[in-house]
């Protein structure tokens, strides 16, 4: 356990002018539940992106599990098991849940160049995508297509694809956003469930499930880390409650 | 010496051609999202319009500004009844449609006018070889296709960069929402917009109609050059159209005349002569494959998100 | 109701396969042979509207350039040919290793852009073949290449035989959809399937999605290669024009009338095209006068293709 599962060194993102990511460093255990927090702007979705390739980074360097990925294509960093949800659901819409689910077991498995055979009768990619489901508690929607899924099921569904790539690091962009009262206790329970077995760095606007959930906070304005701490320490910290002061209840309420 | 300046300007004249073609299509693409495969057809109908309004008024510059002005009102028309319906449409749906308006057109073409060409005669005082400098004449007609199409590139870059419809182009080539939020007539600048690609496609197709014979399908051929242009430049980039159809002007008529001679210093006579047309047709191909690895927006592109 | 529409489609499927096989019979019956001259040329076409569906119906690569394989193909056989490789057995393996091949480079370089860019690239390249073919002056340049002999096969079958010809070319588009289906439910097909669904998520859950498009592409430019081979024995001429970007058009036509991304949808688009063009263009010589506009209603009114029509009617 010489080296954190993923180190970020001083990593600079640059859009024209503006700088979305300032100079930002930043490490995750093994093992934790890290929640990066910050106003809208604040560059969180930015960061994830880079984290799992689909943005070039300006400058820095991102280590995950020993190696150097700044410069890896998507596809390569969730073979090393770097898995994500996305802030807005992005699911294969025409295919059913177990389909979706079952590609992610198809890509973990690593021979998808096989040109017959009817993949949806395989056994073991059927039986992956079932645990998945019912691992978020899905499996008996497995056969349903997903645009006719509830905005819920998707947020748990997009959880149930990332699981199946079977990752070490599992990067969640806002997966309450737009979810109910009901619906956010239920995706914090799972999530409280997961940590247990898998590296997470949670991005979310729902104070109350980042404070429930995390062992560490981060929080981030306009691009800077500004504070990484227990969430007692951040809960009493200073420059964060300045950065959050008259921005609360754009917090809170943003989706 | 000569030959190497004449033809560098008839590249240049056949790139700005082009560009006029081009940046029609470009800015219908990049305003309305549309993509017109039947912006050639308009090309084909300004060159038909011209061949017939010039013999049946017996002027020359009479006959030309009805087919501009006849150009124009097809295109409008072809807005209004059928194109702006397929606006925010896949453009899969574009591709269909206007490929049937392709065919459409062709038949009508040779039902009115015949199946074989027109030839457009110009008058005489555009037939003079003009002395450009010392010792080198250049067709007094090539010269007036490089300075309309060299005035019009102007023009369209004060409408665009200088003027309010000018604005309105450029904020809905990068935001179509905004414009619907200023509370402007979308309908009508749309409506607009087709109308100027559709004169700029009439106007290439008259300009070039006394080179070339006035025939069916004229607009097919040069059309996918438009595309080359297009995809070169950038979607939507005025610009890059301007850039990329000099270039590609230059690149297809210089390769043209100096290709085969090129070749035959390298390879033996027989062979040159079969590789050379085969190539010289290929390189603008080869330039935009090149583009495309190198830059697979294309060299300006338009509106990056 | 999924049920229902299942149904009709098997229906459909099964009404062409039988109608296909049984063509023969009926011209040979009715002495009709200008029928079995037509649905030869249909057939082939199908199988070309067939390998571009997958690209385009499943693979969702929307390519404009699909004709530059009908005329690779059947290059391929006019050349050796003309040069004195009358066997078949030369001549359509080079004809499909050609098209490969081509698919595979402009494969390579189309798949870097995607959406509009991808249909003018895929459309410039194949009219880039057009010219380089009418630059060919020893095969006939503009004017096309007579192909004096037909593909030999030693005897197994023999090309210049109408009948026997008409069920190799039904015998290799039967096998061409085969191969669709197949690749469609296998992995390989879920994948590409899944990219044209959402390209970004595929990569995420660790799909490099250019290769897998690419092995497509280069699956149906083979295809349509195969479908080129035939097409210049059923004229025995070759010539540019079936690679002229309206060619790529009128398959592209075919996959959308009949329905994108179903078995069968191609066939049928095929068939109503060539058919519809057949008996337009005895009515009248300004057949496309109508077929234009027609197209523009299709696309403006009905969805789905001819296939996703009779499924609405089907359901009432």
């Amino acid at each position: 356990m010489a080296e954190p599962l993923l180190c970020i060194e001083s990593l600079v993102r640059r859009f024209g002018g503006i700088v979305a990511t300032d100079n930002l460093s930043l490490d995750i255990a093994h093992g934790e539940l890290h929640a990066i927090i910050g106003p809208n702007g604040a560059g969180k979705t930015t960061l994830i992106s880079q984290l799992i390739g689909q943005l070039r980074p300006s400058a820095g360097t991102i280590r995950f599990a020993g190696q150097d990925v700044t410069h890896l294509p998507a596809w390569k960093r969730s073979h090393l098991g770097l898995a994500r949800s996305f802030q807005i659901t992005s699911l294969l819409r025409d295919f059913t849940a177990a389909d979706n689910v079952a590609l992610a077991a198809q890509a973990r498995d690593g021979h998808s160049f096989r040109f017959f055979g009817n993949a949806r009768k395989e056994k073991g990619l059927r039986e992956a995508a079932l645990a998945a489901l019912s691992r978020v508690g899905l499996a008996d929607r497995a056969d349903v297509v997903v645009s006719r899924l509830s905005h819920g099921e998707q947020r748990e569904l997009e959880l149930a694809v990332a699981l199946a790539t079977r990752p070490k690091l599992l990067l969640l962009d806002e997966p309450m956003a737009g979810l109910g009262a009901t619906e956010s206790a239920r995706m914090v329970k799972l999530l409280a469930d997961l940590r247990k077995e898998v590296t997470i760095v949670l991005v979310e606007h729902d104070m109350n499930a980042v404070f429930a959930l995390a062992d560490r906070i981060t929080v981030l304005v306009y691009g800077r880390v500004i504070a990484s701490d227990a969430p007692a320490a951040i809960r009493v910290n200073e420059e964060v409650k300045r950065a959050y002061l008259g921005d609360q209840h754009v917090v809170t309420r943003h989706g | 010496m000569l030959l190497v300046v004449e033809q560098f300007l008839n590249g240049l004249q056949f790139g700005l051609l082009l560009f006029l073609l081009a940046a029609g299509l470009t800015l219908v693409f990049g305003i309305m999202d549309l993509v017109n495969l039947a912006h050639g057809s308009l090309y084909m109908m300004g060159a038909y319009f011209a061949a017939t309004f010039v013999a049946w008024s017996g002027n020359f510059v009479i006959g030309i500004v009805l087919a501009l002005g006849a150009t124009l009102l097809l295109g409008i028309a072809l807005e209004v009844i059928a194109l702006r319906h397929l606006y925010g449409r896949d453009h899969l749906d574009h591709v269909l449609a206007t490929f049937g308006l392709i065919l459409f057109f062709n038949d009508l073409v040779r039902l009115v006018w015949g199946p074989a060409g027109l030839a457009l005669p110009l008058p005489a005082w555009l037939t003079v070889p003009v002395q450009i400098i010392p010792g080198v004449f250049y067709p007094a007609y090539r010269l007036a296709i490089i300075s309309v199409a060299l005035a019009v590139a102007l023009m369209l870059y004060i409408l665009v960069m200088r003027t309010r419809v000018g604005m309105l182009i450029r904020a809905g080539a990068s935001n179509r929402e905004m414009i619907g939020a200023l509370g402007i007539n979308i309908k009508l600048l749309y409506t607009m917009v087709f109308g100027l690609g559709a004169a700029l496609a009439g106007l290439a197709g008259l300009m070039e109609a006394p080179i070339l014979t006035v025939q069916i399908g004229m607009g097919e051929n040069i059309l996918i050059l438009a595309f080359v242009i297009i995809v070169i430049g950038g979607i939507g980039s005025i610009r890059g159209a301007f850039v990329a159809a000099i270039l590609v002007g230059m690149i297809d008529t210089l390769g043209r005349a100096f290709l085969p001679d090129l070749l035959r210093s390298v390879l033996s006579s027989a062979a040159a002569s079969t590789a050379a047309p085969a190539l010289s047709s290929m390189l603008i191909y080869l330039l935009m494959a090149i583009v495309l690895v190198a830059r697979p927006e294309g060299l300006f592109p338009a509106n990056r998100r | 109701m999924k049920a229902s529409s299942l149904d009709y489609r098997n229906l459909v499927a099964a009404i062409i396969v039988v109608g296909l096989v049984a063509l023969p019979l009926f011209s040979q019956v009715t002495g009709n042979f200008f029928v079995l001259t037509l649905f030869t040329r249909i057939v082939i076409f199908a199988l070309a509207a067939v390998s571009l569906n997958l690209i385009m119906g499943y693979g969702g690569m929307m390519s404009f350039g699909h004709a530059a394989y009908l005329g690779i193909g059947g290059y391929a056989v006019g050349i050796l040919a003309a040069e004195g490789f009358g066997s078949g057995f030369i001549q359509w393996p080079v004809a499909l290793l050609a098209s490969a091949l081509f698919a595979l480079v402009i494969g390579a370089l189309s798949l870097r852009t995607r959406g509009v860019y991808f249909i003018m690239i895929t459309l410039a390249f194949a009219q880039m073949a057009y010219y380089v073919a009418s630059g060919l002056s020893r095969y006939g340049g503009d004017d096309g290449l007579t192909i004096y002999k037909r593909s030999s096969f030693g005897g197994v079958i023999n090309l210049s035989n109408r009948v026997e010809f008409y069920y190799l070319c039904l015998l290799c588009l039967f096998g061409g959809i085969f191969l669709v289906w197949r690749i469609v439910n296998s992995r390989f097909g879920l994948v590409v399937q899944g990219l044209r669904s959402n390209e970004q998520r595929m990569q995420a859950i660790g799909f490099p999605a250019k290769r897998y498009q690419l092995v497509c592409f280069v699956i149906a430019g083979t295809m349509c290669g195969l479908a080129g081979a035939l097409l210049a024995n059923n004229t025995d001429f070759i010539s540019p024009a079936v690679m002229y970007w309206t060619r790529s058009g009128d398959l592209m036509v075919m996959v959308i009338l009949g329905g994108m991304g179903s078995l069968f949808g191609p066939v049928v688009g095929a068939i109503v095209y060539l058919v519809l063009e057949e008996f337009l263009s005895q009515v009248t010589e300004y057949w496309a006068m109508i077929v234009g506009p027609l197209l523009l209603l299709i696309v403006l009114f009905g969805r789905g293709g001819i296939l996703g029509l009779i499924g609405r009617f089907s359901r009432g």
